[in-house]
């Protein structure tokens, strides 16, 4: 009696839930509403995926901060910061569509399968009806994937490869950032003015798809100036120690060395770079110098004087002068006393953006919010003239031109603009071979 | 039933009510309350819980029962990943042929590294195999780049081949299957059915049964072989290798089979989480991700049959729920706390968790090894001795014939 007894009926027990749980699933399936996690009741939750940890940290700490405060100006706080210069009027300071606006975070790690964890857990616990971040581009591409297979928009924030609006771009994906190919557009005239055009490059590049794409970008357009790639040496994105891949450029006979790194690598690979001694160098009778194609502040400041009088491009800079710039840098100072990374601007227009697309749509419902903001023309968030292009999802905007500056006045003003690069010269067309091979698919609900 | 002592049938029961039940277990908070941030009962984490279950049952195979440390199981975790999620592009997104193909690929790729490393034991054997871990994990981040491409991961496209499901033609990606959509409904891994119960939620989601039962399954495996004579001839190789050489058994084809099997469950674990999630990446194949598997055993207890599946819940809740806490909930949480008391205290928690859930599971790991050598499993057979005593003290106090049971290791 004692112990068979208790066995048996906890195995008819478990046998008839288990019965049960395996016949619900099958019954029953997808969720109640008519798109993934539409919001009930009083507020809407997004979610802010960053990488809090790895070679991103930095660019992650300050794109959370940029998102606080977008959250904070769309419930109807602060001072409204660049809602006030936007070009549409439909966001009135009362959250999204009268549903105050609540966020859940979490840590990429710059991992994809921790990165897509973390979506995960914010699309299936905590509701959320859009996705946005991602400091690296395999994450952002991952995270893309996912959210277009589970049914809600992604707001890609700090993604500069060509392949997040290229070969693997989605119907659910939105990108503002530009990309590699606008960067080599921008910059190859201005490396040609400064630096002549018979000159050897050495590139050495992450080996990711941001790495890829943005030298492949870079090659070919300083090609067409009459430069010559001389090699291209890929480095781990984990990489915190270059001198190896530094030492050999010397004996290359290249006399540009261009840093296809972002972040903590282009902080490490630079100061390698500079300690080696490669900025005083003579090569082929020319001065040598050094190219790093992405820059931000945040790297300027982690590579401290290092940086001076090195070219590169950008998205946005703080010491813009037009009446968004101002309006961002001012609210986003106010609240944490220092002025806002092109990371923090991107993802800050793109919570915006988003916004206001569901304000025009009506809706949260994915398909119509991509609707919304296909083929959508806007301006003052920064950049001047913007336009979301309905083809790959791709924004198409002026591009800066910026240097380390010689002399910087404080721990913030370490790159001067050097060009604005109009929006023009950067475009391309949506079959371009670089972007070619993917599609966008169709919008998916959920 | 099952051919298994009483005992263990108990245990495998326990442990099947526990996972089967687990949506209802893991969610005892009510939605929007201020604890709801702990609720664990939502899919993915779900599905991960079982699956590094999984991977910790076949580590425990090798490392719980022949002492020998694995540094490099990741590499077949993640072989096992990149196999099935070929097979969504080549063949067909059903999961099966992913999963055995996944079995299959690793437990070759176990047979390979395992002829190799066995050749040693000890530390030059955990060496050995962290080498094999770490260069299958470089191969895979950039030289076979076109295979499993490299950083951003194995991902499934628009034009992928599919060769039993037909060329894709409605623009959007389809997703794993256990029965193809087009002839029964319901058995798309992601499928969830939700329940309201009140102001609770309950999730059960196609992908996690399945995952569930693989686990049931791998798990009764393990239990036979822990009880089997192959099992016993293990542990004769962890107690004392050199003696068995002497009486003239060759041991080294015993520490293969076991290399293998358990490279196989990692290979299984690895084509389950392709099958949930269809993407790999070269990150499951780094070393940190072996250690996190020697890690979930031994928080767990090593050389026990559930402790292993109890540390990979452990570590998997830590990195997907206290990650997740920000200074906004903490503000949340201690906002009833006067003004420059709540700042102080959430700075001082804020150290612990989102960011800072490494410092907390490490912490507690060493907790955890200095008082609980044994393991989760230990720190709960002693809670259960604690009130066995109390119920024996009255009844026998004859000491002599209840002399003090050995810890419950390998048992």
């Amino acid at each position: 009696m004692s112990i068979i007894n208790p066995t048996r009926r906890g195995l008819l027990k478990t046998g008839a839930v288990a019965g049960a749980g395996m016949a619900m699933p099958l019954v029953f399936t997808g969720s109640a509403g008519a798109y993934m996690n539409e919001p009930s009741g009083g507020s809407v939750v997004l979610g802010f995926n960053v990488p809090q940890t790895g070679p991103y940290a930095d660019e992650g700490a300050d794109e959370l901060r940029a998102y606080e405060l977008a959250v904070e100006h769309l419930n109807g706080g602060g001072d409204g910061g660049m809602m006030n210069t936007f070009s549409s009027d439909a966001l009135k300071g009362n959250g999204i569509l009268g549903r105050k606006v609540e966020f859940v975070t979490g840590d990429t790690q710059t991992k994809s399968d921790a990165a897509r964890a973390s979506a995960k857990s914010m699309i299936e616990k905590d509701g959320a009806v859009m996705i946005t971040g991602g400091s690296s581009s395999g994450v952002a591409i991952a995270v893309q994937g996912l959210c277009q297979d589970a049914g809600v928009i992604f707001m890609a924030g700090l993604t500069h490869s060509n392949d997040t609006t290229g070969k693997d771009k989605k119907a659910n994906g939105f990108r503002h950032f530009f990309n590699g190919y606008m960067s080599g557009a921008a910059l190859a005239p201005v490396l040609e003015k400064l630096y002549g055009s018979d000159r050897r490059a050495y590139h050495l590049t992450a080996d990711y798809t941001w790495g890829w794409t943005q030298q492949e970008s870079i090659a070919a357009a300083t090609e067409g100036k009459g430069w010559e790639t001389v090699n291209n040496v890929l480095t781990p994105l984990a990489t915190t120690d270059f001198s190896s891949y530094v030492a050999p450029v010397l004996n290359s006979g290249a006399d540009v060395l261009v840093l296809n790194h972002y972040g903590g690598n282009m902080v490490n690979s630079l100061t390698a770079a500079v300690q080696f001694g490669l900025r005083d160098k003579q090569v082929n009778g020319k001065n040598f110098e050094i190219v790093v194609p992405l820059y931000s502040r945040l790297m300027a400041r982690g590579a401290g004087a290092n940086v001076k009088g090195i070219f590169g491009s950008t998205n946005w800079h703080w010491s813009l002068t037009d009446e968004g710039s101002k309006a961002f840098v001012k609210s986003f100072g106010t609240k944490y006393g220092f002025p806002p990374s092109q990371a923090a601007h991107t993802v800050y227009c793109q919570t915006l953006l988003y916004a206001d697309a569901c304000e025009r749509a009506g809706t949260h419902n994915p398909c119509g919010v991509a609707e919304a903001l296909e083929g959508y023309k806007f301006s003052g968030l920064g950049n001047g003239d913007v336009e979301y292009r309905a083809e790959d999802h791709q924004c198409f905007k002026d591009v800066l031109v910026v240097k380390g500056k010689e002399n910087p006045t404080s721990e913030f003003d370490l790159l001067e603009v050097v060009e604005v690069t109009p929006r023009s010269q950067v475009e391309y067309a949506v079959d371009h071979p670089m972007f070619a091979g993917g599609a966008l698919g169709q919008c998916n609900a959920g | 039933m099952f051919n298994l002592a009483k005992k263990d049938r108990t245990l495998l029961l326990i442990v099947a009510g526990m996972v089967l039940l687990a949506p209802f277990l893991l969610q005892p908070f009510a939605q929007g309350s201020g604890m709801a941030q702990f609720n664990a009962g939502y899919p993915d984490l779900m599905q991960r819980f079982v699956i590094f279950g999984i991977l910790a049952i076949g580590f425990n195979i090798l490392f719980g029962l022949t002492g020998y440390l694995s540094f490099g199981h990741a590499a077949f975790l993640g072989v096992g990943s990149y196999s099935a999620v070929w097979m969504f592009k080549l063949l067909s997104m059903n999961v099966i042929p992913a999963i055995l193909l996944a079995i299959v690929v690793s437990g070759l790729f176990a047979l390979l590294i395992g002829y190799i490393s066995l050749r040693r034991s000890g530390i030059y054997f955990s060496i050995l195999t962290l080498a094999f871990a770490q260069m299958s994990f470089n191969i895979a981040y950039s030289v076979l780049t076109p295979l499993t491409n490299g950083e951003t991961g194995l991902q499934l496209a628009l034009d992928d081949v599919r060769i039993l499901d037909g060329m894709n033609t409605n623009g959007t990606l389809p997703s794993t299957n256990l029965l193809p959509p087009s002839l029964v409904n319901g058995f798309e891994m992601r499928d969830t059915y939700h329940l309201e119960i009140g102001s609770w939620l309950f999730q059960f989601n196609t992908g996690y049964y399945l995952s569930a039962i693989i686990m049931l399954i791998s798990f009764y495996i393990a239990l036979r072989i822990f009880r089997s004579p192959f099992g016993l001839m293990l542990r004769a190789v962890k107690t004392n290798q050199t003696r068995l050489n002497y009486t003239g058994i060759n041991t080294r084809p015993y520490t293969l089979a076991a290399f293998v099997i358990s490279g196989m469950y990692a290979g299984l674990a690895g084509g389950l989480l392709a099958s949930m999630d269809p993407l790999a990446g070269a990150e499951r194949m780094q070393w940190t991700a072996s250690g996190e598997i020697v890690l979930m055993t031994i928080l767990g207890g090593a050389g026990t049959l559930i402790g292993p599946v109890i540390g990979a819940g452990f570590i998997k809740y830590f990195e997907n729920i206290f990650s997740k806490i920000n200074d906004t909930v903490l503000h949340g949480w201690f906002g009833w706390l006067p003004d420059g008391m709540e700042d102080a205290v959430v700075w001082f928690v804020h150290i612990f968790v989102g960011k800072g859930w490494h410092l907390t599971l490490g912490g507690l790991f060493m907790l955890v090894v200095i008082f609980l050598p044994g393991g989760l499993v230990e720190g709960g057979q002693r809670i259960m001795n604690l009130f066995k005593r109390k119920k024996s003290d009255g009844a026998g106090t004859d000491k002599q014939h209840h002399p003090k049971s050995t810890p419950h290791v390998a048992e």
